[in-house]
């Protein structure tokens, strides 16, 4: 369906999307998740046509579409602000791709009649968008797009006016209307859960650059790097150096001598290595947690409630800090700070990658 | 009728699908860029460049020297002391508009405008009877009456720059984020602390905006002063006295100098106001808090008031006592049956309004495009900047030394008839109003709306017929009243390039300086019927925003 190839463009020095290479396939719903300023905006508009790249191309069903002008494109572009027309009632807004293409009023009204319906907003046609609230003016945007025909629909942001509960409500239909009009979508969104729950596929984007592009949870059990390690869901980083390994494990030094053992065997005797861990991975102790796991000694030194469960940062011997999150009916929640623990972990639920040329922290830097 | 519908749907269609074409789209703005400097831009600068060689004349003649070098001190020295009295003086009744919400503030609002919407030759005959005429309530209250001079002159453009400067600030005022008042307030500072740390130095763009809009009034006008100048002479009263007497060499001297003076000082105050510092790091407590309390409020409003209504208001007026007169001495009955001056009167207003009508048709079609460039900014921020700066250079450059320009540069296509320089000579001076009122107008709509409709299939002249034109039409009406109201009124530069032809305002000139015979009662009623069709296209001007509201 769409092609993207080491697609660039910049805006004085800044390479807002640099070489970006992906492809999106007939029906499929990708969610394109970066911070603000990582270029989603600007690649979505790329496709569009509104703006033209610097270098590289853009297929849709295998053609070329450098030259092609916004409105030959057959792409529907939704901005975070709708752009519904505001003297325009909300039938003349979804009429109004229809009757651009120069369908004939009355076909362009059965079909703009049609999505209305299946937004199962058929009852406020004659409203101006001023009128609506912002969950149904999301969905008029969505009708709009739907009536004109387009096989491709671009989402800026489509829920990040909305408040949090109708955010979640809104995700569901939004991937049910995609799915019953057999549309390919790119939504393109800052908030990983949102990303998680609908998409098909994932693609992050930061500084302009293309970090991972594979199924929701590929990318978040296989992190490519340590940035979408980072980036999506929460975890921590240990520092330390190749001690030994064998054929099932190899041993980590970290800071002070502490140890702990990783599954990954691809890393040589001596080389610098980040091991990451999620806090979901972890568990807190008093205990000799069993033969096989990781155990490292540390003090409470804050505490997060978040309801369902509380996430504990704890500052282990070495001055590493480690967050864990344990649920609320675990008895060992109810640790104070202070505290002495033991953070475990299994071995297997690791990740390690190579020690970064220029520091973690830089590594991680989202701007 | 269905075939003639046809017809135009099919060249819709046409017109739609070139609109897509880059080749097609870039031809188009390259007109209207053609346009601009072709007609609106080099016109001014070739046509006083064509006479430069007269200036020799002037050089040996040291009287004429000395005086032509006064008139343009004057000039330049009037404009700038009215700019800043204008800005003391509209500054708080701006912030009592905005602010006060007081019941009087629809009133004073209304009142406020009154000097604009007078035509200025209107304006200086009404202030000229005001403070020289005997009858007048200040010479009834004792007060001596002023003789035609530079203080009437200085009267006079403290009036008509007065509503440009209050205009402006309540536009700003209105729309600035009264949050941040609110929370220096509760930082502890007194209101005048917080106008002058927070909010003045905000509005600093406005506030320079503000002045340089009345400066320009100032320095450009030319009808009214000639009115009101007696035997003093600014920069625009020498041309026009230059050109009575035939001095050709003078009067291209002052033009050039005008033009070129004007542009820098506009240049100058324009880079020069951006690095304005307001003090703001020192606060004075005590003084501070006393100018704060209501007590100094309440005698800023009073004297505030008095100026308005003494200086401005009243002295705008004042024409209506002798055009009440009019409508019972038969000047009425001789205007209708257009019996004496009055037979050149309806053909000079005729005049007016159809070099007006065309004026505006010009300006609507070639300015549109301009205004797009502009707004859209689609030449990049550099050209773009230049752009608009190249727009802004007729309402910048005095009127009648555009005007002599503009004449000299048209007359030497000598086909030409003395009509079309006229309505080219108002095309230029009309044009900035058209194209800032639209640019504003589209740049107020977003961009996205712009590129959603292209997205969903609609060719950029269907998105310019579906949204942009519903959207900005009634700033596009606007635009063009403004244009049509300025042209009809336009005196300095018509003077300047007319040799036959007169318009309105021309002919009330020569009216009030007595080279036609007519009464103080014609003149007043002359003066009254071009009012009344300046109140009606503004009339007509506020129905629509009012609708659009």
């Amino acid at each position: 369906m769409l092609r993207v190839l080491s697609l660039s463009k910049r805006f004085g020095a800044v390479r807002a999307v640099d070489d970006a290479t992906f492809e999106v396939r007939d029906g499929e719903y990708l969610c394109i998740l970066g911070s603000t300023g990582s270029g989603k905006t600007t690649l979505l508009r790329l496709i569009a046509g509104i703006l033209r790249p610097d270098e590289g191309e853009t297929y849709i069903d295998e053609t070329l579409m450098n030259e092609t002008p916004p409105e030959d494109r057959n792409v529907v572009y939704v901005p975070q602000t709708y752009a519904l027309f505001p003297h325009m009632t909300v039938l003349e807004n979804v009429m109004f791709g229809p009757v651009a293409r120069r369908v004939p009023q009355k076909k362009a009204k059965e079909k703009a009649m049609s999505v209305l319906q299946l937004v199962r907003l058929d009852h406020r046609t004659d409203a101006l968008p001023s009128e609506l609230s912002g969950g149904m003016q999301q969905r008029v945007a969505l009708a709009r797009g739907l009536a004109s025909g387009a096989k491709l629909l671009l989402l800026d942001e489509p829920l990040g006016a909305l408040d949090a509960r109708l955010r979640i409500e809104l995700r569901g239909d939004l991937k049910r209307i995609a799915k019953d009009s057999g549309l390919t979508v790119i939504h393109v969104t800052h908030d990983q859960e949102e990303a998680m729950s609908i998409a098909d596929r994932i693609l992050i984007l930061r500084k302009g650059r293309v970090q991972q592009h594979g199924t929701p949870f590929h990318v978040y059990r296989r992190p490519e790097n340590l940035f979408v390690a980072n980036f999506v869901g929460r975890t921590n980083f240990l520092e330390g150096i190749v001690d030994s390994r064998d054929r099932e494990k190899t041993t980590v030094r970290l800071r002070q001598n502490m140890y702990i053992d990783v599954a990954d065997t691809s890393h040589e005797r001596e080389e610098y290595i980040i091991v990451a861990v999620r806090e979901e991975s972890t568990h807190l102790t008093r205990d000799d947690p069993g033969e096989g796991m990781n155990a490292l000694d540390g003090e409470i030194i804050q505490l997060h409630f978040l309801g369902y469960s509380t996430r504990f940062e704890v500052k282990l011997k070495n001055g590493d800090r480690v967050s864990s999150l344990v649920s609320t009916d675990d008895p060992i929640g109810r640790v104070k700070m202070g505290d002495r623990v033991r953070v475990s972990f299994n071995p297997r639920n690791t990740l390690v990658y190579d020690y970064p040329t220029l520091g973690l922290r830089h590594e991680l830097e989202v701007y | 009728m269905n075939a003639v519908a046809d017809v135009m749907q099919k060249a819709s269609i046409i017109m739609d699908d070139l609109s897509s074409k880059p080749a097609v789209r870039r031809l188009f703005y390259a007109g209207a860029v053609l346009f601009l400097t072709a007609f609106i831009l080099l016109p001014p600068i070739l046509g006083i460049s064509l006479k430069l060689d007269l200036v020799s004349q002037v050089l040996d003649n040291e009287a004429l020297m000395a005086r032509a070098k006064e008139a343009i001190f004057w000039s330049f020295s009037i404009a700038l002391t009215i700019a800043l009295l204008d800005l003391v003086a509209g500054l708080p009744m701006a912030w009592y508009i905005a602010r006060s919400g007081s019941q009087l503030v629809s009133v004073i609002d209304a009142l406020i405008d009154i000097p604009f919407i007078i035509p200025t030759v209107a304006l200086g005959f009404s202030t000229l009877l005001f403070w020289t005429s005997p009858s007048s309530p200040i010479s009834v209250l004792g007060v001596p009456k002023l003789s035609p001079g530079l203080a009437l002159i200085l009267l006079l453009h403290f009036a008509f720059s007065f509503p440009v400067i209050v205009r402006v600030m309540v536009g700003e005022l209105l729309s600035y984020k009264s949050v941040y008042e609110t929370a220096a307030r509760t930082l502890g500072a007194k209101p005048f602390t917080v106008a002058r740390t927070v909010t003045l130095p905000i509005l600093r763009p406005a506030l320079i905006a503000a002045f340089l809009l009345a400066f320009a009034r100032s320095l450009s006008e030319t009808g009214a002063t000639i009115i009101v100048a007696g035997a003093f002479e600014n920069g625009p009263v020498f041309i026009k006295n230059a050109k009575d007497a035939g001095l050709e060499g003078p009067m291209v001297l002052v033009s050039f100098t005008l033009i070129l003076a004007s542009i820098t000082v506009f240049a100058l105050i324009r880079i020069l106001g951006t690095r304005l510092k307001i003090p703001i790091n020192m606060v004075y407590p005590r003084p501070e808090a006393i100018l704060s309390s209501a007590r100094s409020a309440r005698t800023r409003d009073i004297v505030m008031f008095v100026v308005f209504f003494l200086f401005v208001f009243i002295p705008s007026v004042y024409i209506t006592f002798p055009a009440l007169g009019a409508l019972s001495d038969g000047t009425l009955g001789r205007a209708i049956a257009g019996e004496g001056v009055w037979s050149e009167y309806w053909q000079a207003m005729s005049l007016s309004y159809v070099i007006g009508f065309t004026a505006t048709l010009i300006n609507v079609a070639a300015g549109l495009p301009i205004a797009i460039l502009i707004a859209r900014k689609r030449l990049g921020k550099t050209l773009t900047t230049l752009l608009d700066a190249a727009v802004n250079v007729p309402i910048v450059v005095p009127s009648v030394a555009l005007g002599v320009s503009l004449g000299y540069f048209w007359r030497s296509f000598s086909f030409l008839p003395e009509f079309w320089i006229i309505v080219f000579a108002h095309t230029a001076i009309t044009y900035t109003y058209f194209v800032q009122a639209m640019a504003a107008a589209i740049e107020g709509i977003p961009e996205e709306m712009e590129e959603t409709a292209r997205t969903l299939g609609s060719k950029p002249l269907n998105v310019f017929r579906r949204i942009i034109m519903p959207l900005a039409k009634y700033s596009m009406f606007s635009g063009a009243i403004l244009t049509f109201t300025r042209s009809v009124d336009e005196t300095g530069a018509t003077t300047a390039v007319s040799n036959q032809l007169k318009t309105a305002p021309v002919l009330l000139v020569s009216w009030v300086k007595h080279t036609v015979p007519a009464t103080t009662s014609d003149i007043a009623l002359g003066i009254s019927f071009l009012i009344l069709t300046s109140f009606v296209s503004l009339l007509a001007l506020r129905l629509l925003v009012y609708r659009r509201r």
